[in-house]
Order: structure tokens, then C-alpha cells, then sequence
């Protein structure tokens, strides 16, 4: 074999040893890092140095770190953290150097208000980033309807969430469901319809996975504590006409108080306890749920994937 | 082959890379440095409070780092086509010196005029410290590892602008290499991206993000800066990396320049 031939083939062999090597010592290094809370800082955290800083292409920088807020609270929200300190000044950062990036007021009205391990726990920070949303782009219905379902969720101000829905439903284009939701804060505001009908609205007007997961599993605690209201006035019921609590699901049956053998969302049936309470057969496989609890069971919180 | 004759060739090679990087007054970048490290200790130790340790790393490793990438890519650029221009290859080449050892010299040179510049540079770094913290810490040995990760970059850089300079024009080469130093350098939104991409979409952000030279890996100024410890495994897998990398891009030069017609 001729000496250029012997070369060429020994470079070809370290070129694809060296790439397979450079590629798995990386994933290594990923994997370390991705432990590493030293990651966990903002480098620059003024948006005016930042806007002053992309020469510009602020549009980019804003793409930037709106990637950086979702990849960092999906990944501390998959750990089971409580500690978000760094998603109020990325979403922050990301809307004042792109002002009309919708998702980014929709995933902090989201994640920003509640307690953890659900949000952030600054309901005052998610107010702020969506009234900021407002400021910027006033003809958004999405803003408005964010707006009214923060008074409404977190902050259970349920005049401020009409007034904000009512705003919401006088734009020339809105959601069906603003007006509805206006009038609704006014006299029916604690009923679980009202619930139903946000948290459904908040489905439907995202594509975000995040943002849908959390409202279906909202969606599937509100159905378990209609569930639970329901069959316990059943079994109230029950009591002022026989004068004895029912034993079984089946005595309430009997009595034509429920039909068949009522089960939970995910098709466990509700268990009748002596003292005549109703609970879920598994408290911790339905997050948010505030009732059918055992005494002293907190609300389930999402489990940690580690 | 002659192990021992191949040593010396390459040898030689880079200490005439080294040499002409001198001649070439490509240490005077280090005046600059000195001004820069020597203004900012003063105007730190005056305006800021209990951050000037904090101002003092941050500023002079991202200057020693971007110094260093400038010079890198500046001079690694020209390191093939100079010498065609001026027909001094061909007078190496001449001799019994083979094209991959032509290359491997350059590189070993170019590295060796960059860890020369660094070492001086952390000279001054660790001046400007201790001027305003009146003295040393502990801590400051995690600066010397930060200055390490550093000189891994360089290797990488060098490699890269040596690989575009085997067969692009230096123009094209600079900004290639420069291309490849700002992705790089976002190389974890890029990998962070490809993380919540699902699909085709995700599969080709991850490999494109393994492919890309990872220089946020390597970058831990930071972390130093606040007196953060960095793990010995972080070091060994950043080497291994850095290495291995280097080692690719040289290859791909060597094949290029192996093929290229000189004449």
C-alpha cells in the first residue's frame, strides 16, 4: 500500500473514532451538567442590556430564552421541584424583548401563580407579565381571558375577573365563551361549572402540552369533587330519610339516590367510608383534587420522575 | 515509518509556526489585555461593592477567551494559504515531509502559541485578583481550571479554522470558523431546543447539536466567578471532548490536504 493511501485511511479511521468519541464523551457531559445546578443562573438579566446586546435581532433572543423558560420549568416540573426563582425573569426577559409573544403570557399565567410544586407561587409576577401583555397588545382576547383567570383561580377575586372577561368579550374578535364567563363571575362564580367551563376554555386555546396537561388534569379534579359533593348530599339524603347511614354504594342505589356504581375519572369507584364520607380509592392518582381525601391527606402533587 | 524523525519534523514545524506568530507581533494583544485587566481592577475596586472579585473573573477569562478565539481563528486561517502564497510550502515539502505531518505541526504550533499567550494572560488575571482582594483564596484555584477549559477551546477552534483553511480561501475560512464559534457557543439552547422538538424536527436538532462543537460545555467562567467548585469528572470528559474533537477536525483537514492539488 502506497504511503498517501496509508495515510488516508489511517485519517479516515481517527476522523470516525474521534467523532464517535467526541459524541459520547458530550452525551457524558450532558448528563453531568444536566445535575449541575450551577447552570441555574441568568447571565444577563437586564432586558435593556439584552435588547442593547443582540444588536437588533431582538426577535431571535426573545425565540432564545422563551425556549429557555419552557425547557427549564419542564424539566424542574419533571424532577418534582419546588424552586422556580428563574421562570418570572425569563418569561420577563422573553416578552420584553418580543412583546407579542402570546405563549409566553399564557405559560406564565399558567405556571407563574400557583403554589408549588404546580407554579412558581407569585401570583403578583403572573398579574404583572399579563397586565404587561395587555399594555402591549390591548386587541388580544387571550390576554383578557388570562387576566380573569388569574382573580379567578388564584386570587378568588371574582369582580376583577368579571371586569376583566367583560373587557375581554368587547373586542371586535373574541372567544364565544368571554361573555359567557363575564356574566358567570357576577352570581355563579363558585360553582363548579364556572371552573369547568375556564379550565375547558383553556384547553381549547392552546397548543402548548404543558399548559393542556395541566388543564385536563384540573378538568379531571373538578368531575371528582362534583363527584364527591354530589354523593355525599346523596348519602346526607339518605340519612334524613331512613335515619341510618347507608352501608354501601347499593343501599344508595336502592334508594334511587345514584345510578349504578359511581366511579372516578379514571374508572376507580368512589368508596363509601362508615362515618358516611366518600373517597377516592387512590388519593394520589388524581392531582388537585380537594376532595374524597382520607383525613390528614394533603392534595396529591405531581409524583418526582427521576 | 521513523516515529522519531515524524516527532522532530512536527516538531519543527510548530516551533517555526510559533516563531513566525511572534514575528508576526501576534503577542501584542497581550498590551491590550494588560490595559484592559489593569483599567478595569482600578475602576472596579472604586465603583463596586463586594462584587469586584466577581467583575474581575468574569472580565478576564471572556477576554481571555475571546483574545484567544480571535487569534486562533486569525491565524489559523492564514497557516495554509500563507504559505502557498509565498511558496514556502512547496519548499517544505520538498523535503522528506509528509502533507499530514505539514498539518499536525501547524496545529501544534498554532496551540502552543495560544497556551503561551494564555499563560501570560492568566498572569495578569491573577494580578488584577489580587490587587482588588488584597489577596489570594482558595477559591482562585478554580480560575486556573476555568483558564484550562479555556485552552480546550482554543485546541478546538484551531483545529476548525486549520480544517476550513485546508481547502476554502481565508475569507471564508474566518467566517466559517466564527459561524461555528457563535453556534457553538449556543449550543445548549440548541440542545434545549432539540429537547422539546419532537419528530424529525428533534431528531435533526440532535444531531446537529452533537455535531456542532459544543464551547458552552467548556465554558465554565460563571461558575468560577462565584467561587463554584468544577468536578473532576466534568474535567476529564471536557478533555476527552476537546481532544477527540480536535482530533476529528484534524483528520478531515489532513484528508482534504492530503488530496489537494498544490501545483
Amino acid at each position: 500500500m502506497s504511503a498517501p493511501r496509508r495515510v488516508n485511511r489511517v485519517a479516515v479511521a481517527v476522523l470516525l473514532f474521534s467523532m464517535a468519541g467526541a459524541m459520547s464523551a458530550l452525551y457524558a457531559v450532558d448528563q453531568l451538567r444536566r445535575e449541575s445546578v450551577a447552570q441555574e443562573s441568568l447571565y444577563v438579566s437586564s432586558p435593556t442590556v439584552l435588547r442593547r446586546l443582540s444588536l437588533g435581532y431582538t426577535g431571535l433572543l426573545a425565540d432564545i430564552y422563551w425556549t429557555r423558560a419552557v425547557q427549564y420549568f419542564g424539566e424542574k416540573h419533571r424532577a418534582g421541584s419546588r424552586d422556580y426563582h428563574l421562570l418570572a425573569p425569563l418569561l420577563e426577559l422573553t416578552t420584553e424583548l418580543d412583546p407579542r409573544l402570546m405563549p409566553a403570557y399564557q405559560f406564565g399565567a399558567n405556571f407563574l401563580a400557583p403554589k408549588p410544586p404546580y407554579g412558581a407561587g407569585l401570583p403578583g409576577a403572573a398579574l404583572a407579565l399579563t397586565k404587561y401583555g395587555i399594555e402591549h397588545n390591548p386587541d388580544q382576547w387571550r390576554l383578557y381571558y388570562n387576566l380573569g383567570f388569574l382573580y379567578y383561580t388564584e386570587l378568588k377575586d371574582y369582580a376583577k375577573a368579571a371586569d376583566a372577561f367583560s373587557r375581554g368579550a368587547q373586542l371586535p374578535v373574541t372567544h364565544p365563551f368571554m361573555p359567557v364567563l363575564a356574566a358567570r363571575m357576577a352570581e355563579h362564580a363558585g360553582e363548579f361549572d364556572t371552573a369547568r367551563m375556564l379550565w375547558s376554555t383553556t384547553y381549547q386555546s392552546t397548543q402548548d402540552p404543558l399548559i393542556r396537561q395541566n388543564a385536563v388534569q384540573h378538568l379531571l379534579a373538578l368531575q371528582v369533587d362534583e363527584d364527591v359533593t354530589r354523593l355525599e348530599q346523596a348519602v346526607k339524603k339518605y340519612h334524613e330519610q331512613n335515619g341510618r347511614l347507608p352501608a354501601s354504594m347499593g343501599d344508595l342505589e336502592l334508594a334511587g339516590l345514584v345510578h349504578g356504581a359511581p366511579a372516578d375519572p379514571k374508572g376507580r369507584p368512589y368508596k363509601l367510608m362508615p362515618d358516611g364520607r366518600i373517597e377516592v380509592q387512590d388519593p394520589g392518582s388524581i392531582y388537585f383534587i380537594t376532595k374524597g381525601l382520607p383525613p390528614g391527606v394533603p392534595t396529591p402533587e405531581p409524583a418526582r420522575v427521576d | 515509518m521513523n516515529v522519531g524523525g515524524t516527532n522532530a519534523r512536527i516538531g519543527y514545524i510548530a516551533f517555526n509556526t510559533f516563531r513566525e506568530a511572534v514575528r508576526d507581533r501576534v503577542l501584542y494583544n497581550l498590551i491590550a489585555f494588560a490595559l484592559l485587566l489593569s483599567g478595569a481592577a482600578i475602576l472596579v475596586g472604586e465603583i463596586s461593592i463586594d462584587i469586584e472579585r466577581l467583575v474581575v473573573v468574569n472580565l478576564g477569562l471572556t477576554a481571555v477567551s475571546l483574545f484567544g478565539v480571535v487569534i486562533a481563528i486569525f491565524i489559523g486561517i492564514g497557516l495554509v494559504s500563507k504559505e502557498i502564497d509565498k511558496r514556502t510550502l512547496y519548499t517544505v515539502l520538498s523535503r522528506p515531509v509528509c502533507r499530514w505531518e505539514f498539518v499536525v505541526g501547524k496545529f501544534v504550533g498554532l496551540t502552543g502559541t495560544l497556551v503561551v499567550n494564555t499563560l501570560l494572560m492568566a498572569i495578569g488575571v491573577f494580578l488584577a485578583l489580587h490587587y482588588v482582594a488584597h489577596r489570594f483564596e482558595m477559591m482562585d484555584v478554580w480560575v486556573l481550571v476555568a483558564l484550562y477549559f479555556i485552552v480546550l477551546q482554543f485546541l478546538i477552534v484551531c483545529a476548525l479554522a486549520l480544517f476550513f483553511s485546508s481547502f476554502s480561501t481565508p475569507l471564508m475560512s474566518a467566517v466559517f470558523t466564527f459561524a461555528l464559534f457563535v453556534v457553538g457557543s449556543l449550543a445548549e439552547d440548541l440542545r434545549g431546543f432539540a429537547r422539546i422538538t419532537h419528530g424529525v424536527g428533534g431528531w435533526l436538532a440532535t444531531a446537529i447539536a452533537y455535531l456542532v462543537p459544543n464551547f458552552s460545555a467548556l465554558n465554565v467562567i460563571s461558575q468560577v466567578a462565584h467561587g463554584d467548585a468544577v468536578s473532576g469528572r466534568l474535567m476529564v470528559y471536557d478533555s476527552v471532548y476537546a481532544l477527540l474533537y480536535s482530533a476529528m477536525a484534524i483528520s478531515g483537514a489532513v484528508l482534504i490536504f492530503q488530496r489537494r492539488n498544490l501545483k
